[in-house]
């Protein structure tokens, strides 16, 4: 009876997997390995080696891997210190970190784009105080502020969830048998909330790696990512053939990048985000 | 052609201020900002009144994003009793997949001059039956010979907007009058260039540049544009297509390429811009109505398009959008003089003359341009 119950409670997930990722999955392999006359073909993954695309697939990896670094230097101290606040309401200032997600990113992108412009925001404000102009818009140093402003909320929770459950007494006991606080850190807390690190590089590296619209909105289409290549063939040829055999591409580098993390992750499994 | 790229979807400042005030949960400043922005604009158009919205049937219209002034569709519903659905589209790209598939069908769809050539090859439109539709007499003949060149014999659409493509600087941050799409490879104005973000438009410019067809399929001529925007790379800010308009306004950068309809605009909120089309030559683009073979109603969808060609509907849309429009009768009810007789929305038949359309090139020259596009910043 009981196995029976879990199978009903399970249908509704179980229809939304099939429906929503097992089909378009499937839909993706088919597309991307026939061709426009619907014969089988490796043509659509090979086109990831022409120049251009090779260095929008590199170009990429690059900047995520730029910006995941850039959110875990920033996201560790921060969901340390929130960790270690004896305020009683630090869930409070979790969520003023998560605040921003309320509202929609493509909102906030553009926002960054008035901010970062030759004449925006910040170059008003700077020539105010007659100080050195900043000239980043349309560079991958922009994409990459995008990226990280964008995804940190994604970095900070696992994190913080991990590190809020380890238990005091085990940090105590380390002190205890003498351990100092940096030796408590790399040998108690760090190992512990390795979960929640792992689960936030997935989170900001993912993302990253597949963003067209942070790229197309602060790069001005002068810096190409592996994301705006496949877009294009959708929108501007209307292949989906080659877009989903570029996509087949970049899903084994989502795959590669998630086996190597996931070596790592010797704890009962990632921490959720929520 | 009202194209749009990608960003622009969610990139009017308009829009942003909109969005944001969405955001922060008050829904009042939408109806508020809608009005306000159409009361700029003077309509005087009145419907007869002679019917209510449904008595007469329905027609499903398929339109760019801010291509009509929404205001006539009200008077259509109560002149002819034919309730519009109206819906939008940001691209041809975008248009024609749903069209071609008729997985909406769409009574009337207004894509621009080569894929309405697309169209007609590919046999997904209606001939139009001309008795239904005599305001055709308010369009001038010279855009009807124009469009000839992807509908020969016009026999599946109608003229709706047009325009050119041309350069749009800002004269106090030249040192000369521009005449030449030159200025655009001129390491004099590096980071000081906008350049546009659509592939046909940016070879047409090289190749024009060149002295070579805008409707070349010739690999070697193309990889010669190529180079030469290789060459321009390092020198533009980025690459836009609606931005243009409010960087340009905003004095972000000496020099953009624009869409003239786009260029009455930033005129406008900013004097010291000027519009030219170069002397090498441009593009010139007529967007058309056209009627898809999966249409429901074929009829409704010629009285839309009648009345679309009525002069005074075509001047309250003309005051609306600013694209140039190939009706006469409308130009003529024009009251501001510098408004008629301007170059920018009129250009005359010496300036037509260097023009080309765009012709549809087949999938593997499409796909051809999009692979050495996207070359453009290997060097």
């Amino acid at each position: 009876m009981n196995r029976k119950n879990t199978f009903l409670l399970s249908t509704p997930y179980g229809l939304w997997m099939l429906g929503f990722t097992i089909i378009p999955l499937l839909m993706i392999l088919y597309y991307g390995l026939t061709g426009q006359n619907g014969g089988f073909t490796l043509e659509n993954i090979g086109l990831i080696a022409t120049e251009e695309n090779l260095r929008a697939l590199w170009l990429s990896i690059r900047l995520s891997l730029i910006s995941t670094l850039l959110c875990l230097v920033i996201a560790y101290p921060l969901a340390m210190i929130l960790r270690n606040t004896k305020f009683r309401n630090s869930r409070f200032m979790v969520m003023l970190f998560i605040m921003p997600m309320w509202m929609n990113s493509l909102l906030r992108i553009i926002a960054w784009q008035n901010i970062l412009e030759r004449k925006g925001v910040l170059n008003t404000f700077l020539e105010l105080l007659h100080l050195p102009t900043l000239n980043i818009i349309n560079s991958p140093a922009a994409i990459v502020l995008g990226m990280v402003y964008d995804f940190l909320p994604f970095m900070i929770l696992p994190l913080y969830n991990t590190l809020v459950k380890i238990d005091e007494n085990v940090i105590n006991a380390a002190h205890d048998l003498g351990a100092n606080n940096f030796y408590t850190f790399t040998k108690i807390i760090f190992p512990l909330s390795i979960p929640g690190v792992i689960s936030g590089i997935t989170m900001v590296f993912v993302p990253s790696l597949t963003t067209f619209v942070i790229s197309d909105i602060l790069g001005g289409s002068k810096v190409l990512l592996i994301g705006n290549i496949i877009e294009q063939q959708f929108q501007k040829l209307n292949n989906w053939h080659s877009g989903s055999g570029l996509s087949l591409v970049l899903m084994i580098f989502v795959l590669i990048s998630m086996a190597l993390v996931g070596k790592y992750d010797k704890g009962e499994g990632s921490a959720s985000v929520w | 052609m009202k194209k749009k790229n990608l960003s622009s979807k969610y990139l009017h400042p308009l829009g942003l201020a909109l969005a944001a005030s969405l955001a922060l949960g008050s829904t009042a400043t939408l109806s508020g900002c809608g009005g306000g922005d159409d009361d700029e604009i003077p309509f005087t158009l009145e419907a007869a009144g002679n019917y209510k919205a449904g008595d007469n049937g329905e027609v499903y219209v398929y339109n760019w994003g801010e291509y009509i002034d929404e205001r006539v569709i009200d008077v259509f519903e109560k002149d002819t009793g034919i309730k519009v659905y109206y819906n939008y589209f940001e691209e041809n790209e975008d248009m024609y997949p749903i069209v071609a598939t008729g997985a909406a069908k769409y009574d009337v769809v207004c894509p621009s001059d080569y894929m309405i050539q697309k169209m007609i090859g590919e046999d997904l439109l209606l001939p139009l039956d001309f008795d239904n539709i005599p305001n055709i007499v308010n369009i001038d003949p010279e855009y009807l010979k124009s469009a000839e060149n992807f509908d020969p014999g016009n026999l599946y659409s109608v003229p709706y907007c047009w325009g050119t493509v041309g350069i749009l600087y800002n004269k106090t941050m030249v040192e000369e009058p521009i005449d030449s799409w030159g200025v655009l490879f001129d390491e004099k104005y590096s980071q000081e260039i906008l350049m546009i973000n659509s592939v046909r438009d940016a070879f047409m410019i090289t190749l024009t540049y060149l002295g070579y067809s805008q409707n070349t399929t010739n690999e070697a001529e193309l990889d010669e544009a190529l180079a030469l925007l290789q060459k321009q790379y390092p020198l533009v800010q980025g690459y836009f297509v609606d931005q243009v308009r409010d960087k340009m306004i905003g004095g972000e950068a000496a020099i953009g390429v624009i869409y003239s309809g786009e260029a009455i605009y930033t005129q406008r909120e900013n004097e010291d811009l000027v519009y030219v089309v170069p002397k090498e030559g441009s593009n010139v683009w007529i967007d058309g109505w056209v009627v898809p073979k999966t249409a429901q109603n074929k009829e409704n969808a010629e009285a839309w398009i009648n009345f679309c060609c009525r002069a005074d509907v075509a001047l309250a849309n003309f005051n609306y959008i600013t694209y140039s429009t190939p009706n006469k009768a409308a130009r003529a009810l024009i009251t501001d003089d510098d408004i008629r007789n301007s170059e920018i929305a009129f250009p005359d038949s010496e300036i037509l003359n260097r023009c080309e359309t765009f012709r549809y090139l087949g999938e593997e020259a499409e796909a051809m341009y999009l692979n050495k596009w996207n070359q453009r910043g290997n060097k």
